[in-house]
C-alpha cells in the first residue's frame, strides 16, 4: 500500500515537473530590439511562470511563418511582425485567433480593449510597440544636418551616400513626402499609377548613391563605417547606437513613418497555451513600459505611457526619443496597413525590376 | 623552377616579372584572411579600423570579442569565473553550442559521405559498369544544382515527412550535408582509382583472398590518400555550409556558419572575426603539421625529391 | 581428329560463350551493386525533393483547392466558376450566369477564409486583383441578384476581360504561366503571349547578367590561377606545399568571413581606399566604389572561387612531363612557341575542369551577391531566394530555378561531350 502511494506520488510529481518544464519560442528582429524584449518580457516571464523562453531572430519574422505553417513544420510559438504582415497572414488563415479576454486590464481598471491604442488589437494579433522608420545621420560625417525629408533625396545639397531599406514599403512613401506630398495625401497619390511613377522618379535622382540594407542592425554599421552619411533606420536601433555605444548619430523626425509591431501565434504552434500566456504577460501595462527602458519604441497601451521614465542607464530621459513625442509627430505618416496588404506583391515586383535596371 | 643557364636577357626579365605576378596573386589570396586578425581585436563593435587602432594606441584593442564567444547566451555571464561559470558556458554559450553542433554534424556527414562515396567509386571505376555516364551525372548533381534550389527543396521534403519527429537529432542536416559532400568524395576517389593497377587485385585473388579482404588489405591502403582528400573536402563543405542550415536547421541546430550569419545581419558582431581567427590559426597549424610529418616520413624512407 | 565446328567449353563442360556472357553479366551486376546504395541515397534524399519542388512550377492550386492547415481537409474552390468556364469558350463576355457563379464561389471563399489565397493566385497574373477578392469576399453574403450589377458596383474592375482570362487560366491547377512569367511574358485578354510592361521586365535581364558575370569571373579566375598553378607544379615539393597553404587557407576559411573581410577592404572608407588616399593617389572624394555593386560581387567571387580553378590546374600540370618542353626548345622553338604549342594544349583538361566548376558554382551563388552586391550586383539566385522567402511566390521561384537548372545541365552535358567528366580531378 505504501509502495503504491509512493509510486503514485512520484508519478504525479514528475507529471507536474513535466508540465512546468514547458518552453515557448519567440521570434523577433534581432540586435538591440531582441535584447529589449529579452530584458523586459522574457526574463520576467520566466521568473514568474517558470516557462523557459527561447529567443530566435530573423530579418523579418513574418517570412518563415507561411512556409512553416504550410509545410506543417511549425517551430515558432510567438512571432513579432509588422502590421500589414499580421493582417495578411490572418486573412489567409495562417494565424491563431487571440481572444482579447486573456489580456490584462490597466492598473486603474480600464479594460484592455479600451487601453490599447486604436488599431492595436486585431483578430489574430496584439500590438506591443509603436516604432518608426526615420532618417538618421552621422553628425561627424554629414556636411550639414538635414532639416526636412526633402534633404534626404537631395545629394546636391548634402553630398554623400544614402542608406535605404530594400523594400517598397516605407521607401515609396518617403520618396513622395520628399517630393512635397503632404502626409495625409501620400497613400491616395501612391494608389495611382502616376503616383508610383512619381515615387520612382524621386528615387531615380539618388539611385547611384543608395546603399540598400535589409537587416535592422545594418544602418548603424553603415553610418559608423562612414559608408553612408544618412540612412533610414528603425529608430530604436539608432537610439541604442547613440546612447549605449556613444556613436554621434542623430535622428531627423521629419517624414518618419510610424507602424505597429504585433505579436502573433502561427497556426499549429507547438506550445499554443504557453504562447497565449506569454502574450498576455508581455502586453501588460508594466511589461510594455519596461521595454521602453531598453529601447526607444513607444508602448502600444495608453496606460504604459505614464510609466515610461528613464533609460536603463539611469540617466537618459526616454520621452524625447520616442517616435510618438510631440516634436516627432509634426510631419509623420502612419503606415496604412490596408494599402500594403493589397499592394505589397505588386509594388515589390515593380521595385525589384527598378532595382535590377 | 630554376632559370636555365641558357636563358636570354628577355627571358630573365620575364621570369622575374612572372615571380612578381605570382607574389601579387598570392597576396590577393591571403590579404583578406590576414586583415581579419587585427580586426578581431577591435575595441568597438564595428567592422572598421578605428583611429586608435591605426595609430597603434593600446586602447583601441581589446580581447572582448574572444570573451564574448564564451559568454554570449550564458545565463549568468557576470558571475565569477569558477567551475560553475564554465559549466554554464559549456551548456548555454551560443558559440560553444554552435561549435559542438558543427563538429557533430560535420563528423557524421563526412563518415556517411566517405563510406557511400568510396564504395560507389569502386563500382564506378570498373570498366563493366553499366550506364556509367548517367550514373556519374546523377551522383555529381548535388554539386551542380544551385544551392538555393537544394535548400528549399529539402526544406519542403523534410517537413512533409516530418523528419524532425523521428527522434534522431540533426538528422535532416546530416543527410543534406552528406549529399553535398558526396560529389567531392566521388571525384577524388575515382581520380585515384584511375591510376590504380588492377593486376594487384588479380594477384591477391590468385593467392586466395576473397573480395572483402582484397579491398581492405590491397586497395584501401593504396587509395587512402584519395579517400582522405575526399573526406577532407566533404568535412570542409559541411563545416562551412550555411544556406541549407538556414532553411532546414531547427532552432537548436545552429552551426558556426549560421551563427556567423547572425553576426553579420541580425547582431552585427565582430565575434565572428574572433571565430574566424581561431579557425585560421587551427588551419595553419594543421597544414604545417601535415607538411612536417610528410617531410619526416620522407627522411625516414631515405627519399627526398627536392 | 577434333571437330572444329564443335563449340568451345569451359573446364566443367559448359559452353564457353555462355559462361563468358554470364561472367560478364555478373561483373556488371557486382559493379552496379556497389554503386546502388549511394545511387538510392541520392535519388531519395536529393533528386526526389528537387523534383517535388520543381513540380510546383507547373502546379499551383491556389485557385482550385483549399487545404485546412490543422485538419488537412481539402475542399475544392471556385467550382461554379470552373463549370461556367467549361460551358463557355474563351473570349465569351461574362454574363449574369457567370457573375452568379462568381458570387456563389465568393461565399465559399469567405467561409473557408480563403479569399487571400485565391486572390493571390490571380494577383500573380494581374496586379491588384488580391485586394478585389478580399474586399468582395467581405461583402459576399450581402450580394443579391442581379449579380452582375451587384459585383460591378463593388469594383468595376470585375468586368475586366483580362481578369476573366486570368481566372479561366487559374481554374486548372496545371499551368505554364509561371514559366512565361520567368521569361518576362504574360497572357493578354485573348490568351496570346505578350511581353510584360517594360518597367516590370527583370528576369531575362538577370539571367543575362548572371551569365555574363559568371563568364567574367571564370575568365578572371583562369587568368589568376594559371600562373600560380604553374609555379606550384614546377617548384620542388617542399616549397610548393608551403605555398599551397596560401591557396588552401582561403579555401578552408568560412565563406561568410571572406565576404566580410572584402567588405572591410573595399568599402569607401575601407583599407584599400584609405591607403590610396593616404598615399595621395586618390583625392578624398574620388574614392573607388568597389563595394555594394557589381564590382564588389565580381572581386569577392573571384577570390572565393580561385582555389577551385587552381586545384584542377595544379593536378593536371603536375603530371606534365617537362622533357617535352625541353625537347621543343632544343629543336629551336622560342619559349613562347614551346609554351603555346606544347605546354598549353596539355593543360586544357585542367582548364576545362576548373572553368566548368567555377562557372557552375558562380551561377548558383547566393550568399556573396546578397551581402556585397548592392542593387546591380544581384544574380538570379538572389531573386529565386526573394520569391522563396519574401514574396512567397513558390511557383515562380520553382520556374526560375528550373530554367537555371536546365541551363546548368546543358553546360554539364556539353562539357562531358567535349572533355569528359572522368577527367575532373581536384589535386
Amino acid at each position: 500500500m505504501k509502495l503504491k502511494t509512493a509510486l503514485l506520488a512520484t508519478a504525479l510529481t514528475s507529471a507536474a515537473f513535466a508540465v512546468s518544464a514547458q518552453e515557448v519560442t519567440v521570434m523577433s528582429w534581432g540586435g538591440a530590439y531582441t535584447k529589449s524584449q529579452v530584458e523586459a518580457y522574457h526574463k520576467p516571464f520566466t521568473a514568474e511562470t517558470g516557462i523557459k523562453v527561447n529567443s530566435v531572430d530573423a530579418d523579418n519574422p513574418a517570412t518563415p511563418i507561411k512556409a512553416q505553417v504550410e509545410a506543417g513544420n511549425v517551430s515558432i510559438d510567438v512571432a513579432d511582425v509588422e502590421f500589414s504582415d499580421a493582417v495578411r497572414l490572418c486573412d489567409e488563415g495562417l494565424l491563431e485567433e487571440i481572444d482579447p479576454a486573456i489580456l490584462s486590464a490597466a492598473p486603474d481598471g480600464t479594460a484592455a480593449t479600451d487601453d490599447f491604442i486604436d488599431g492595436a488589437l486585431q483578430d489574430c494579433a496584439v500590438a506591443n510597440i509603436v516604432w518608426s522608420t526615420s532618417v538618421a545621420y552621422n553628425t561627424a560625417n554629414v556636411s550639414m544636418a538635414p532639416s526636412s525629408i526633402a534633404d534626404f533625396f537631395d545629394t546636391g545639397k548634402i553630398p554623400g551616400k544614402r542608406g535605404l531599406r530594400k523594400s517598397a514599403k516605407a521607401t515609396l512613401e518617403m520618396a513622395l513626402m520628399g517630393d512635397g506630398v503632404p502626409a495625409n495625401e501620400v497613400y491616395d497619390v501612391l494608389d495611382t499609377d502616376e503616383g508610383v511613377d512619381r515615387a520612382f522618379a524621386v528615387l531615380d535622382r539618388i539611385k547611384s548613391d543608395i546603399v540598400w540594407w535589409e537587416a535592422g542592425a545594418q544602418p548603424p554599421q553603415l553610418l559608423a563605417d562612414g559608408e553612408v552619411v544618412m540612412s533610414t533606420a528603425y529608430n530604436g536601433r539608432i537610439f541604442n547606437a547613440a546612447v549605449a555605444e556613444g556613436q554621434p548619430f542623430e535622428i531627423m523626425w521629419d517624414g518618419q513613418i510610424l507602424d505597429f509591431d504585433l505579436f502573433v501565434v502561427p497556426k499549429g504552434a507547438p506550445n499554443k497555451d504557453a504562447a497565449m500566456q506569454f502574450i498576455a504577460f508581455s502586453t501588460s501595462t508594466q511589461a510594455l513600459a519596461d521595454q521602453a527602458k531598453w529601447i526607444s519604441y513607444g508602448p502600444a497601451r495608453k496606460s504604459s505611457g505614464a510609466l515610461v521614465g528613464l533609460y536603463q542607464d539611469g540617466k537618459t530621459e526616454m520621452a524625447p526619443h520616442m517616435p510618438t513625442s510631440e516634436a516627432a509627430l509634426k510631419n509623420a505618416l502612419v503606415n496604412n496597413f490596408e494599402f500594403w496588404v493589397d499592394k505589397d506583391a505588386e509594388l515589390n515586383e515593380r521595385f525589384n525590376a527598378w532595382l535590377a535596371n | 623552377m630554376a632559370l636555365p643557364k641558357h636563358a636570354s636577357p628577355l627571358e630573365r626579365v620575364w621570369h622575374y616579372t612572372y615571380l612578381v605576378i605570382c607574389a601579387l596573386i598570392f597576396l590577393f589570396l591571403i590579404a583578406p584572411i590576414l586583415v581579419i586578425i587585427p580586426l578581431s581585436f577591435n575595441a568597438e563593435p564595428y567592422f572598421t579600423f578605428t583611429e586608435k587602432m591605426l595609430s597603434f594606441d593600446a586602447e583601441g584593442f581589446s580581447t572582448r570579442w574572444y570573451d564574448l564567444l564564451l559568454t554570449f547566451g550564458m545565463l549568468e555571464p557576470e558571475a565569477p569565473r569558477d567551475g560553475s561559470w564554465w559549466a554554464d558556458a559549456w551548456a548555454n554559450a551560443q558559440w560553444i553550442q554552435a561549435t559542438k553542433n558543427s563538429i557533430i554534424i560535420g563528423f557524421f556527414s563526412t563518415i556517411l559521405a566517405t563510406t557511400l562515396g568510396t564504395i560507389a567509386a569502386l563500382g564506378l571505376s570498373r570498366p563493366e559498369m553499366p550506364g556509367r555516364r548517367a550514373v556519374m551525372a546523377i551522383l555529381i548533381s548535388p554539386m551542380i544544382v544551385p544551392i538555393i534550389i537544394t535548400a528549399t527543396g529539402l526544406f519542403f521534403f523534410y517537413s512533409s515527412i516530418g523528419i524532425q519527429d523521428w527522434g534522431i537529432p540533426y538528422l535532416g542536416i546530416i543527410l543534406a550535408h552528406a549529399t553535398l559532400g558526396i560529389p567531392f568524395v566521388i571525384i577524388t576517389v575515382t581520380a585515384t582509382l584511375v591510376g590504380f593497377d588492377h593486376s594487384l587485385t588479380r594477384a591477391a585473388a590468385n593467392m586466395g583472398a576473397d573480395p572483402v579482404t582484397t579491398f581492405f588489405k590491397v586497395q584501401m591502403p593504396l587509395i587512402l590518400p584519395g579517400v582522405i582528400s575526399g573526406a577532407l573536402f566533404a568535412f570542409v563543405t559541411s563545416f562551412d555550409e550555411v544556406v541549407v542550415v538556414l532553411f532546414v536547421g531547427g532552432l537548436d541546430e545552429q552551426t558556426i556558419p549560421r551563427q556567423m550569419w547572425n553576426g553579420i545581419r541580425e547582431q552585427i558582431s565582430p565575434a565572428i572575426l574572433s571565430v574566424a581567427t581561431i579557425l585560421v590559426v587551427i588551419s595553419i597549424a594543421l597544414l604545417t603539421v601535415v607538411e612536417l610529418l610528410r617531410r619526416r616520413s620522407e627522411k625516414l624512407r631515405g627519399l627526398s625529391p627536392g | 581428329m577434333t571437330d572444329i565446328a564443335q563449340p568451345l567449353t569451359t573446364a566443367d563442360g559448359k559452353p564457353l560463350k555462355g559462361a563468358l556472357l554470364r561472367a560478364q553479366a555478373r561483373a556488371r551486376r557486382r559493379a552496379f551493386l556497389l554503386v546502388l546504395p549511394l545511387l538510392a541515397f541520392i535519388l531519395i534524399t536529393f533528386v526526389f525533393p528537387i523534383g517535388q519542388m520543381l513540380y510546383r512550377s507547373v502546379y499551383n492550386e491556389g485557385f482550385t483547392w483549399h487545404e485546412d492547415v490543422t485538419s488537412g481537409d481539402r475542399t475544392p474552390l471556385m467550382t461554379n466558376l470552373a463549370d461556367w468556364f467549361d460551358a463557355n469558350p474563351p473570349g465569351t463576355v461574362p454574363d449574369e450566369a457567370a457573375f452568379a457563379a462568381l458570387a456563389a464561389d465568393l461565399v465559399t471563399l469567405r467561409d473557408l477564409k480563403a479569399p487571400g489565397q485565391a486572390g493571390t493566385r490571380i494577383n500573380y497574373e494581374l496586379s491588384g486583383s488580391r485586394s478585389m477578392f478580399t474586399k468582395a469576399a467581405r461583402s459576399a453574403k450581402k450580394l443579391e441578384p442581379p449579380y452582375k450589377e451587384a459585383i460591378l458596383e463593388l469594383d468595376k474592375d470585375w468586368g475586366n476581360p483580362e481578369l476573366w482570362q486570368a481566372m479561366r487560366g487559374a481554374s486548372s491547377s496545371y499551368t505554364t504561366n509561371f514559366y512565361l512569367a520567368a521569361i518576362d511574358r504574360e497572357r493578354d485578354a485573348s490568351g496570346a503571349v505578350t511581353m510584360v510592361p517594360e518597367n516590370r521586365q527583370v528576369y531575362v535581364k538577370l539571367f543575362m547578367r548572371t551569365l555574363t558575370l559568371s563568364l567574367l569571373i571564370t575568365f578572371l579566375t583562369f587568368i589568376l590561377a594559371y600562373p600560380i598553378a604553374h609555379l606550384l607544379a614546377t617548384l620542388p615539393l617542399r616549397h610548393s606545399n608551403l605555398l599551397m597553404i596560401l591557396v588552401l587557407l582561403p579555401f578552408w576559411t568560412s565563406l561568410l568571413v571572406r565576404t566580410t573581410s572584402w567588405m572591410v577592404l573595399l568599402q569607401s572608407q575601407g583599407v584599400l581606399n584609405d591607403t590610396l588616399v593616404g598615399l595621395g593617389i586618390l583625392g578624398d572624394d574620388g574614392r573607388l566604389q568597389l563595394m555594394y555593386n557589381r564590382a564588389g560581387t565580381v572581386i569577392s567571387m573571384t577570390h572565393i572561387l580561385l582555389p577551385f580553378m587552381v586545384l584542377p590546374l595544379y593536378s593536371v600540370m603536375r603530371m606534365i612531363n617537362p622533357s617535352y618542353v625541353r625537347a621543343a626548345r632544343s629543336l629551336g622553338a622560342t619559349s613562347w612557341t614551346a609554351f603555346r604549342r606544347i605546354y598549353f594544349p596539355q593543360t586544357v583538361p585542367g582548364i576545362g575542369a576548373g572553368a566548368l566548376l567555377v562557372f557552375i558554382l558562380a551561377v548558383g551563388y547566393y550568399i556573396t551577391p546578397a551581402l556585397v552586391g548592392g542593387a546591380d550586383g544581384q544574380l538570379i539566385s538572389n531573386l529565386i531566394a526573394f520569391h522563396m522567402q519574401k514574396s512567397l511566390n513558390w511557383s515562380l521561384a520553382a520556374a526560375l530555378a528550373a530554367l537555371l537548372l536546365a541551363g546548368v545541365l546543358l553546360l554539364y552535358w556539353l562539357y562531358d561531350r567535349l572533355i569528359g567528366i572522368d577527367n575532373l580531378k581536384l589535386g
